[in-house]
């Protein structure tokens, strides 16, 4: 039996009337590449923003590494108001805030990209490095914890390179070309060390070349740093190629779930698509 | 440029600083308004540098500067006015008896500790506006933007009026203000604690908590993302620049000998607030650079202004006393318009910036006298 590296166990996530994740069930396990796809407002990004803390659930249950990061039930005016299922079935409430779950070793990129703009390259990945900063700040600020900073500096160089970015290390990160920034983001995620990598839509607005490069970029992250992804995509190609399995989502349910073959020929997921027209299947 | 180069640069920077201070020491009576000035303009730049590293390094635009020093300066003033003036100062209503006797005992003690009071009086008060901006830090750092601006303004202000509140006569001495306060004993003093909290600040600056504060002023989410604490981080800077801000405003009770209640009101943050713009939001020597040059600007190289002009015999009369204010608001929007991130931008100084400045320049230069030229020769 495979080790599960996150579970998400009936998450519903509803605002005011509108449940925009409902009773979602998933898991990855270690060392896969696991996508949730679905069509625009699909309730992918949210479903993200609760595994990642940013949003406490209504209804449900994170695990990760198998101990509970998040867990909620409906509760105040949600009492009333809640639409999903499995009411009363989660009586604890968990809520780890995002440094918390990223201390934990997950760690994730964003659909817009949001890189520290107005800071080098370098400084962007070494900033990563802090949460592992063991000295108080008196210290830091007395540079009594100069070879642990030595230490933050090599490895922040270190990667830099295994990542290709370390000729543009000293350039401002908004000066970077569209797919450096993507990679850099990246990049910022792995100095987190994690062990789960979430990405939201790491190949939206790329041409077909850069697509490629990135499909080999995540083979050779997932390789070289022992890792686990959990990725959102628009890029069909991308995603057959890369995925282990596919999860989809429609109107925040999940639809469909199964390896790439038997996803490109579900009904449901055609219909969700198309809409039950014919078209290319994008 | 080599590193010794800019080491050998800096160090003649330094000892140029040092003798012009030794000489402005010397002669203290004939350079009156230098000497006023510049130390003025020393103290305002530590707590410039304060707000700047809480708003623009960390992206907390707090307003809360003057409320906090006036914490620090009103801790200093009691530590520092010698008992023997105690009763003159508070002659409507006598002082605490526990302060007065709190104070008779640091007076009697050992002869080492008395050159020490001031350090310590800055410190303490340094802390307590710490302790102060702890507090309230929980609730109002969870705001943003306008509204933090707003929340810490009115701190400011809840401060100012609480020690001129008559119920706080036997400590502040209420609206009436602690005067024959002990200054400082030189303004090579002043320079070299300025010298220090700044040099604490670029430090912590440096360090990986100062770039988890810059992590947090471009983009909070992502910071979040990368394992910052946003709230420990936030707290921290506002708690470190509170406490400069304090000692910075101890240093201004020393500088000014007698305070009250509006010394510190909110048209002393917008001073500062205006520096911070000015000399770059997020350049720690652009705050100290506009700290001086707005200090000597305002105070001293537009007194001119103030004169009465006469030219030919008609008298301009536009020069009375105030006229320099509105030059120096002239020169201010002047200044915003073609500097719009301020002098410096985020920059800072270093020696291999204005070496490349300078060329620029020259290039400029040359060109418009060849184009000067040019025109002549046709």
């Amino acid at each position: 039996m495979p080790n599960k590296i996150l579970e998400v166990k009936d998450i519903t996530m509803q605002f005011g009337g509108v449940v925009a994740v409902d009773n979602l069930s998933l898991h990855v396990n270690k060392g896969e590449i696991v996508s949730l796809i679905g069509p625009n407002g699909a309730g992918k990004t949210t479903a993200f923003n609760v595994i990642t803390g940013v949003y406490q659930p209504t209804n449900g249950q994170v695990l990760f590494k198998e101990t509970p990061i998040l867990s909620s039930y409906p509760k105040g005016e949600m009492k009333k108001a809640y639409l999903g299922q499995n009411n009363g079935k989660y009586t604890q409430i968990i809520k780890k805030t995002p440094d918390m779950i990223t201390k934990l070793g997950m760690a994730r990129t964003f659909q817009n990209i949001r890189l520290f703009k107005e800071l080098t390259v370098f400084e962007n990945v070494l900033i990563a490095k802090h949460m592992r900063c063991k000295a108080n700040f008196l210290s830091a600020t007395l540079c009594l914890n100069y070879k642990e900073e030595r230490q933050m500096r090599k490895e922040t160089m270190d990667l830099l390179e295994i990542l290709g970015l370390s000729d543009v290390k000293d350039e401002m990160a908004y000066s970077l070309p569209y797919g450096q920034q993507r990679h850099l983001e990246i990049a910022r995620a792995l100095a987190t060390k994690p062990e789960l990598l979430l990405l939201d839509e790491p190949a939206a607005g790329m041409n077909p070349q850069e697509t490629d490069e990135l499909t080999a970029f995540i083979f050779d992250i997932r390789k070289k740093f022992n890792l686990s992804v959990f990725m959102i995509e628009h890029h069909m190609d991308l995603v057959m190629e890369i995925s282990d399995r596919i999860y989809v989502l429609d109107f925040g349910k999940l639809i469909a779930n199964g390896n790439p073959e038997d996803i490109q020929n579900d009904p449901k997921v055609i219909e969700a698509y198309l809409g039950g027209a014919d078209d290319d299947g994008e | 440029m080599k590193k010794q180069k800019k080491i050998a640069y800096s160090l003649i920077l330094l000892a140029v600083t040092f003798v012009l201070l030794f000489f402005l020491e010397g002669n203290k009576s004939e350079y009156g308004m230098a000497y006023t000035v510049i130390q003025k303009g020393i103290i305002l730049a530590v707590v410039a540098v304060s707000m700047n590293l809480v708003t623009g390094f960390t992206g907390l635009f707090s307003l809360g500067q003057a409320g906090f020093m006036a914490i620090g300066a009103y801790i200093t003033a009691l530590f520092l006015i010698p008992v023997d003036n105690i009763e003159g100062v508070f002659y409507i209503e006598p002082i605490s008896p526990t302060i007065l006797s709190m104070k008779k005992a640091i007076e009697a003690g050992p002869a080492w500790l008395q050159p020490l009071i001031p350090y310590i009086a800055l410190i303490l008060g340094g802390l307590a506006a710490a302790l102060c901006a702890g507090l309230i830090g929980i609730p109002v750092l969870r705001l943003k933007s306008d509204y933090l601006a707003i929340a810490t303004l009115g701190f400011s202000e809840i401060m100012r009026a609480v020690i001129s509140s008559p119920q706080m006569n036997r400590i502040t001495n209420g609206s009436y203000g602690l005067k024959k306060i002990q200054g400082f004993d030189s303004i090579i003093q002043t320079f070299c604690i300025a010298a220090f909290c700044i040099a604490l600040m670029i430090l912590l600056i440096r360090s990986s908590y100062g770039r988890a504060f810059k992590a947090i002023r471009e983009d909070e989410i992502a910071a979040e993302a990368m394992g910052i604490n946003l709230f420990r981080h936030k707290e921290l800077s506002f708690i470190v620049g509170s406490f400069f801000s304090a000692v910075s405003g101890g240093m201004l009770a020393m500088f000014m000998r007698s305070i009250d209640s509006k010394t510190f009101s909110i048209s002393l943050t917008y001073d500062i607030l205006l520096i911070v713009v000015i000399g770059g939001i997020g350049s720690v020597t652009g705050s100290v650079i506009a700290a001086l040059l707005v200090t000597m600007s305002k105070e001293w190289w537009l007194r001119f202004f103030d004169q009465p002009l006469s030219i030919g015999g008609v008298e301009i009369p536009l020069f009375r006393t105030g006229f320099r204010m509105v030059i120096f608001s002239i020169l201010l929007m002047i200044v915003v318009l073609f500097y719009q991130r301020g002098l410096m931008g985020k920059n800072e100084f270093s020696w291999v910036g204005l070496s490349k400045a300078c060329k620029k320049l020259k290039n400029k230069l040359v060109k418009t006298s060849k184009k000067g030229g040019n025109a002549h020769a046709e």
